[in-house]
């Protein structure tokens, strides 16, 4: 598991994050939600390595974070942000390769290759493995990008949110591919997500955030209330529960 | 493929024939074979130091555009967009002021810090740059050239040094004799460095955090870059002078057909560079004959061409 504690992180005086006490298990998938500007992805970039906090602390498996060697640590953890160059000319099995780069240094075994092609398979893109990423769409870039997270084959897996400008059928594929994983192979999953409805039908643990601090922090049914969200988002809500999922109407005041 | 890798070689071949026998002495193969001591000259003294000069910069500056177009995630990135190329014309006004009696090792020394600093400054600058407008980072790149060019053009003044900076900036092989072009071999180690740092190279192109994720050192990779462009760069300006476009053209061409992917890229980057300046290089000796066109000429109208042709082909301008 993956636990922060009193984690902040401060631009000009200013809190983005403040005291964000988290735990992320094993074998669950944890969303974070909240409004723009709440902190989300600067949470999720400090517990995933990718920048450094101001004050608190991050323990992955037994160790704190910075006693970590960050060549092992890719391969217990790996992060998907946005800011992806994705106008690059790499094939699909190209760019899945790089997730195999902290066991094979570049040089692939038989079973990197072999994991490569399970992940390929996984996110269902084999057909799509010598094409170029520059020319797939953006459900399928997204989707070769995760096949490549796949690949690395870590315990932890953060993404920062994964379904932006995806349709609706690549983005149910992709949350059922990532619930699968916390499922079947116990990953713990974190994802920054604006979805409440993805959120609520695939995350075992939701965290939200508002202004930089976490306000609730719980269960699905703790954090999928109308008092909760409507006091997080500054807009009415109404949760109905539709065939044992939790979904939230909030789309005329 | 097999099919291709011997048409590239008989082509390369070919043309490095064809280079050797073009000129104004009077030389011939067959006089070489016989033993003319005549021909045995020219071939070792001239013709084959213009042959490996000619391949050592066509091949390392094309490698030097690849690994920086990598490391700042541009396609327009070159040694003569990012300021490299200017910043190392500066260092080799100061080194011949300065160091004017010294050996060539410190001319080279002082040129290669001047363009590391140079392109490290502009480095840092995309890095903290929010907008990441294809063309905005060559035309800023460019422009922060001219700026520093202009410095080198005053300093030029100054010192009597017009004519000189004027023969960098037109590239020629002409000049090139044995004994004053061997800087060039260190080409080779560094390609061969630049091929072990592939697959980094190649995890840095698609971003910080994508390097990161893997368990690299983002910042060190670019600083090991930006090092490697800048002795290639370095020692080819000392030597030869400006190539433009060159290494901004050859990596593009390359990458339309086997993509970024540098471990399996470099090699070809390496071979098309070669092909092109040898080709270029022929044709300028041969358009006036027995005169020569300074192939940087040649280069820039085609390297023009093709520069036009990629920006409009490039989609994130659409």
């Amino acid at each position: 598991m993956i636990k922060t504690s009193g984690l902040s992180k401060k631009y000009n005086d200013k809190y983005v994050v403040k005291n964000a006490d988290t735990f992320f298990p094993l074998g669950k998938v944890t969303s974070i939600i909240g409004p723009n500007g709440a902190g989300k992805s600067t949470l999720l970039s400090m517990a995933s390595r990718l920048t450094d906090s101001d004050a608190g602390q991050i323990i992955i498996g037994d160790i704190p974070l910075d006693q970590w060697d960050s060549s092992e640590l890719a391969k217990r953890l790996s992060v998907l942000s946005q800011s992806n160059n994705i106008n690059m000319r790499f094939t699909v099995r190209e760019l899945v390769t790089f997730g195999r780069f902290p066991y094979s240094q570049g040089r692939q075994t038989e079973e990197d290759n072999r994991i490569i092609d399970n992940a390929l398979r996984q996110l269902d893109i084999s057909h799509l493995q010598e094409r170029y990423i520059d020319e797939l769409s953006g459900g399928q870039k997204q989707m070769a990008f995760i096949a490549m997270v796949v690949a690395q084959d870590t315990d932890y897996i953060f993404l920062d949110e994964p379904l932006n400008n995806l349709d609706i059928k690549h983005s149910v594929d992709i949350m059922a591919t990532l619930k699968k994983l916390a499922d079947e192979h116990n990953k713990a999953i974190v994802i920054v997500i604006h979805d409440i409805n993805f959120a609520s039908c695939y995350s075992d643990n939701i965290v939200a955030m508002k202004q930089g601090e976490i306000t609730k922090n719980g269960s699905v049914d703790d954090v999928i209330d109308e008092q909760v969200l409507s006091e997080i988002y500054e807009i009415p809500f109404k949760v109905q529960e539709i065939d044992g999922n939790k979904i939230s109407l909030y789309y005329r005041r | 493929m097999k099919l291709i890798y011997i048409f590239a070689a008989l082509l390369l071949v070919f043309l490095a024939a064809f280079s050797l026998s073009v000129g104004v002495a009077d030389f011939s193969f067959s006089a070489v074979l016989s033993g003319d001591s005549h021909a045995t000259n020219i071939l070792l003294s001239s013709r084959l130091p213009r042959l490996l000069a000619i391949i050592l910069a066509g091949a390392g500056l094309s490698i030097a555009g690849l690994i920086m177009q990598q490391i700042v995630q541009n396609r327009f990135a070159a040694p003569s967009t990012t300021g490299t190329i200017d910043w190392a014309m500066l260092g080799y006004m100061i080194a011949l002021i300065a160091f004017s009696d010294m050996s060539g090792w410190v001319h080279l020394l002082t040129i290669f810090a001047f363009s590391v600093f140079g392109t490290l400054l502009f480095v840092r600058f995309l890095q903290r740059l929010k907008f990441k407008n294809t063309v905005m980072v060559p035309l800023i790149g460019i422009m922060y050239g001219n700026i520093v060019s202009a410095f080198t053009t005053f300093i030029a003044y100054k010192y009597d040094l017009v004519q000189t900076l004027g023969s960098w900036t037109v590239a020629n092989f002409a000049s090139v004799l044995r004994g004053n072009y061997e800087f060039l071999y260190i080409a080779l180690p560094v390609s061969l460095l630049a091929y072990a740092y592939a697959n980094k190279f190649s995890a840095a192109s698609v971003g910080e955090t994508f390097a990161k994720n893997i368990g690299l050192n983002y910042q060190r990779i670019v600083m090991i870059g930006v090092m490697l462009v800048a002795v290639l760069a370095s020692s080819i300006v000392m030597i030869v002078g400006m190539i433009p476009f060159l290494g901004l053209i050859v990596p593009n061409i390359v990458s339309l057909f086997i993509g970024d992917n540098m471990s399996r890229n470099l090699p070809w980057t390496a071979y098309v560079g070669v092909v092109l300046v040898l080709a270029c290089d022929i044709l300028g000796r041969l358009i006036i004959f027995p005169y020569e066109v300074p192939i940087s000429m040649i280069i820039s109208i085609l390297g023009g061409a093709v520069f036009i042709y990629l920006i409009l082909r490039d989609k994130s301008n659409a």
